[in-house]
């Protein structure tokens, strides 16, 4: 990705992916890796986004349903997500995607505050928007995507 | 080696030299004329001071040369050890702390100052103080060790005596050149040093992890390998086995310390608390060599602490209090650790107040913790237990250590958060415990493979009991339910039950073929869990939730199985919760005894049956030998009646229906195969013929009115319906009037019982007992009637219930024993299931026994001895009470 030196200062890239069609993109430095569908434990009395439990290479890591995150509609018969592994400091996340997207770098100058037109939870989670030619990049705030501590 | 990991190694063995410095001033408070500690002590600042005066802490070496200046006074006998001392001598050691902290910080020694502290040190040291500073004596080498101090603090090296400063310099020099060299390793280095190395805990954390790894890994090979042929595969897989096996022991025990690590620092603090305060405490520490994975002794740091802190401040009492309640003025205070059923107990008791648990009630309610009626209700142990709620603390004034109300809850957390759990007794005005339970090791453990709904789940097998699985008869289910609850009855215990199905919102799958039940302990509450089915037992290395899962109770974590997929760890305590068998479960079972006792005493198991016209006829069980079932063929005739070879013996049959219909000797049909049930006195045994036995039911009974029927004692409510209740005796007698007959030889031989009591149902059954025994028995329904009948009869023991009306209990007794040839007879006091045996009070006299109404042994036997002691005729006027 060639990236525009006399532009930003520090050229974010992003790791894309799509969720119902949204368009959305995380720090790539924060992305540990992408896999296809893993075999998934459930985990019973769990909070719903949370799909189960995937084994990678020993660690066993949290999967999330980025649908059910995103509180978008549920994904149809016969789709099999795809996991993008994040990396935080208490371990590995996956979260479940529809389509892994390319990694791709993004002028500064288009960046934007989150539309009203996209619904109030997932607002919550992003952090802005670039306005790319023919798209809107919706940027998650991994921390408060992956945040959420199950009640009691 | 560079600067940083100079000072590191400075910090490190500073820090450890300032803990032993700690507990030595303590031990040495205890035994000022130790002479060998004092020189321990002095040692050991002296390294301090000579390793900041190399590494040019300047102010931290003024501190610790004022503090050595005065522990070589004391320990050159020239100053006595005080306690005043001996805090000045701790303050210098948290000054010092202090400046160790800023060092790790920020790399420098910072702009505290401690002239105050250095003043008053210089005070207790010598009235030689501040001018005469003598240029430094010594060889240029003893140069860091008087030369470096800053000037306004002036000289503090008294101007002492030659001897000293000569010494000194000695000291100091080799402690300089020691310095010099390249490591800073303790001048203490013992001969154990020389044999142990110092490892980064985060390394042996790795390597924990991957032995971890390891282990799965092996799991997996030996699950592949479970179905492969090849032999070389398999003994290279075994030996793989062995040495992950030992492996994992090895790494293991690199982590374990022992919990003395902990508690070295708390004579430090007791100390501190007790002089504080005003208290004299006695620390006792036993067990300190228990070992104890590092993590987890991380884990219970704070908390052990701020429960000592707890039991200085709220326990022990002032002396002054503790003498006027006749208890040494020192309180003591006791750790105790051992290992126990793969656990390790930590046990911290004091002999102070102990707690009340009136205040604890209220202190709770008032709180808003609980509701006045639930804590009216509870058990002791658990209004100590409303202890650990969050929110509570009964100190009457905030303290600076505990009573900010955040304390014991804490502490319950934390330890159960490493998987422990904490209880505390006391005995107000004796003292009080906490008791801590922690498992051995977190990371791999032996866990029971089950299986429910379609996943996979793993149960620790440490709160594993027992395994049952129940076979389900047709129809009849092995579970019974009580409240609601589904319960098992295991060994004569009411064993909560709770489906895993259920906890975890799985949709239920039929199980017919058996119920598998594993019972667990959470806490010390047992409970069965009902799983779909049961594995094999695994070692499973354990990894924890991520921060999304941990509030889920029900998990204590998640392992990788040996097909690589991931299994879910049950929280064996949580599932206990969350399904309400263990904690709602402590109102439920005094509930439940309590049912159970009561139904237990009207609960009698009958034999149920039905002859001729008469569908539904019962006997109590109790009274039945056997039931039996001949072939119509075998039965003969003999003597005009019917009988059956039978145990060797020959055995009456006689057919009910006749009896009852009053025609006795009317031929009657047997039907084919002959249903008998079996009555029995030991000597005779007859067979009484039935068209079909029906069923035993245990039941608890409500009888109707006594039935006039000849042969029929009443009717209740059995099994749901309507039931009559056959009359033995008279069944017996009319059956075979040698039953009761004895050659009259004999007969007055045979004891005569009275039997005293208002039901005639119940007075029927004992009276069928007693005579099946072979006594003879006298009825009596109320007190007048037993007078009378006592003055007619010879009677020699008396069974007598608490209820007799007119005259009951101790009435009936005393009444008796108004009349002279009545006195020396022993009554038997009957009573229900649940009555206790009264009190004798302040009667004159007493029971000879209590008994209950239903149960026959025990009443045989009691009659038995009673009447085999009063002997024939003759009886001692003595009163029965006396006999005792």
């Amino acid at each position: 990705m060639a990236t525009q030196p006399d532009r930003a200062v520090q050229a974010k890239q992003y790791a894309t992916f799509f969720v119902d069609g949204l368009f959305f993109g995380i720090d790539v430095l924060e992305v540990q890796e992408v896999l296809r569908y893993q075999e998934m434990t459930r985990v019973p009395l769990a909070p719903e986004v949370i799909e189960g439990l995937i084994n990678l290479r020993g660690q066993i890591v949290t999967a999330i349903d980025m649908r059910r995150r995103l509180k978008l509609r549920p994904r149809t018969d016969g789709q099999t997500p795809m996991n993008t592994v994040v990396r935080t400091e208490e371990g590995a996340v996956s979260l479940l995607v529809d389509e892994i997207g390319d990694v791709i770098s993004v002028d500064e100058a288009t960046f934007e505050r989150p539309p009203d037109n996209v619904n109030p939870e997932a607002r919550e989670l992003l952090q802005g928007v670039y306005k790319q030619k023919d798209r809107l990049l919706l940027i998650l705030d991994t921390k408060r995507t992956i945040g959420f501590a199950s009640g009691t | 080696m560079d600067d940083q990991e100079v000072i590191n190694e400075f910090l490190i063995e500073s820090n450890e030299n300032l803990a032993r410095l700690d507990q030595e001033m303590v031990e040495l408070e205890q035994r000022p004329k130790d002479r060998q500690l004092l020189a321990s002590v002095f040692r050991t600042i002296h390294t301090i001071k000579g390793t900041c005066g190399f590494l040019g802490f300047s102010k931290l070496e003024a501190i610790a040369h004022v503090g050595e200046s005065l522990l070589s006074r004391l320990r050159d006998g020239e100053l006595e050890l005080t306690p005043n001392l001996v805090t000045l001598v701790l303050e210098v050691v948290d000054a010092t702390k202090r400046f160790l902290l800023t060092i790790e910080a920020t790399g420098a020694e910072g702009d505290e100052n401690h002239d105050d502290l250095i003043r008053r040190l210089q005070a207790v040291i010598g009235t030689k103080a501040p001018a005469a500073a003598p240029p430094p004596v010594a060889p240029p080498a003893a140069k860091p060790a008087e030369t470096a101090l800053p000037a306004p603090v002036a000289a503090p090296v008294p101007a002492a005596s030659n001897p000293e400063t000569v010494e000194l310099p000695r000291e100091a020099e080799t402690a300089a050149s020691q310095a010099e060299a390249e490591s800073l390793t303790p001048q203490k280095a013992s001969a154990v040093s020389d044999s142990t190395i110092r490892v980064d805990v985060g390394l042996l954390d790795k390597l924990m992890n991957l032995v971890g790894e390891l282990v799965l890994t092996r799991n997996q090979i030996l699950q592949f390998n479970a179905r492969q042929e090849d032999t070389t595969l398999n003994t290279t897989s075994q030996r793989l086995n062995l040495i992950t096996t030992e492996l994992q022991e090895g790494v293991m025990k690199t982590r374990m310390q022992p919990i003395g690590v902990v508690w070295n620092k708390l004579p430090r603090v007791v100390r501190d608390l007790a002089t504080s305060s005003g208290k004299q405490i006695q620390l006792e520490m036993d067990g300190a060599d228990t070992e104890l994975d590092k993590t987890i002794i991380e884990a219970i740091k704070d908390p052990l602490t701020h429960i000592v802190r707890n039991c200085c401040d709220h326990g022990i009492e002032r002396p002054e209090v503790r003498q006027r309640n006749g208890k040494p003025m020192a309180g003591k205070l006791s750790l105790r650790a051992f290992h126990e059923g793969g656990q390790v107990n930590i046990e911290i008791s004091d002999d102070g107040a102990g707690v009340n648990p009136d205040l604890v009630k209220r202190k709770a309610v008032e709180k808003g913790l609980v509701r006045l009626d639930q804590v009216e209700r509870m058990t002791e142990r658990e209004v100590l237990a409303l202890i650990f709620l969050p929110g509570f603390s009964t100190a009457q004034k905030v303290t600076n250590v505990s009573g900010r109300g955040v304390g014991m809850d804490v502490v319950k957390t934390n330890i159960e958060k490493i998987g422990g759990t904490a209880d505390m007794v006391s005995r107000p005005g004796e003292g009080t415990t906490v008791k801590l339970k922690i498992p051995l090791t977190l990371a791999i453990i032996p866990g029971l493979v089950v299986k429910s709904g379609c996943e996979r789940f793993v149960i620790p097998q440490v709160s594993l009991l027992e395994l049952i699985r129940l076979e389900s008869d047709s129809g009849k289910s092995p579970i019974e339910w009580i409240h609601g609850t589904p319960v098992y009855r295991h060994r004569n215990r009411l064993l909560p039950i709770t489906y895993l199905s259920q906890v975890l919102g799985q949709p239920e799958t039929e199980n017919s073929e058996a119920v598998n039940i594993v019972v667990l302990q959470a806490e010390d509450k047992q409970f069965g869990l009902v799983v779909d089915g049961i594995q094999d037992t695994q070692e499973i290395v354990v990894k924890p939730l991520g921060k999304q899962l941990k509030g889920l109770s029900c998990y204590a974590g998640a392992t990788i199985m040996g097909d690589g997929r991931v299994a879910l760890i049950l929280d064996v305590l949580g599932i206990g919760q969350l399904s309400g068998v263990v904690q709602e479960s402590r109102e439920q079972t005094k509930a439940d005894s309590q049912q159970k006792d009561r139904s237990d005493s009207d609960r009698q198991t009958f034999l149920l049956f039905r002859a001729g016209p008469y569908e539904r006829l019962c006997v109590p069980l109790s009274l039945v030998a056997r039931l039996e079932e001949f072939s119509r063929s075998k039965v003969e005739r003999a003597g005009g009646q019917h009988v059956v070879q039978y145990r060797g013996k020959i055995l009456l049959l006689a057919p009910l229906t006749p009896i009852l219909q009053g025609n006795p000797d009317e031929a009657c049909e047997f039907p084919d195969p002959v249903q008998v049930v079996v009555f029995s006195n030991g000597e005779r045994s007859i067979g009484i013929v039935v068209d079909q036995i029906l069923d035993i039911v245990q039941e608890t009974i409500s009888v109707r009115e006594p039935s006039q029927r000849k042969g029929m004692l009443g009717s209740a409510v059995i099994g749901g319906k309507v039931t009559d209740i056959v009359d033995l005796q008279a069944i017996l007698e009319v059956a075979d009037d040698r039953w009761f007959g004895r050659p009259e030889a004999h007969a007055s031989e045979k004891p005569i019982v009275m039997v005293a009591e208002p039901s005639s149902f119940t007075r029927s059954i004992v009276r069928s007992s007693l005579e099946m025994a072979g006594y003879r028995v006298v009825e009596a329904a109320d007190s007048r009637q037993a007078m009378n009948e006592l003055e007619r009869r010879d009677v020699d023991v008396v069974a007598a219930s608490l209820d007799l009306p007119s005259a009951g209990g101790f009435r009936f007794l005393e009444e008796m024993r108004r009349v002279p040839n009545l006195a020396g007879i022993p009554v038997i006091a009957m009573g229900n299931r649940g009555d206790e045996r009264p009190a004798r009070g302040k009667h004159a006299v007493d029971f000879a026994d209590f008994q209950m109404k239903f149960d026959r042994d025990a009443m045989l036997e009691a009659v038995a001895k009673l009447s085999a002691d009063s002997g024939e005729g003759d009886m001692e006027p003595a009163l029965a009470g006396e006999r005792e």
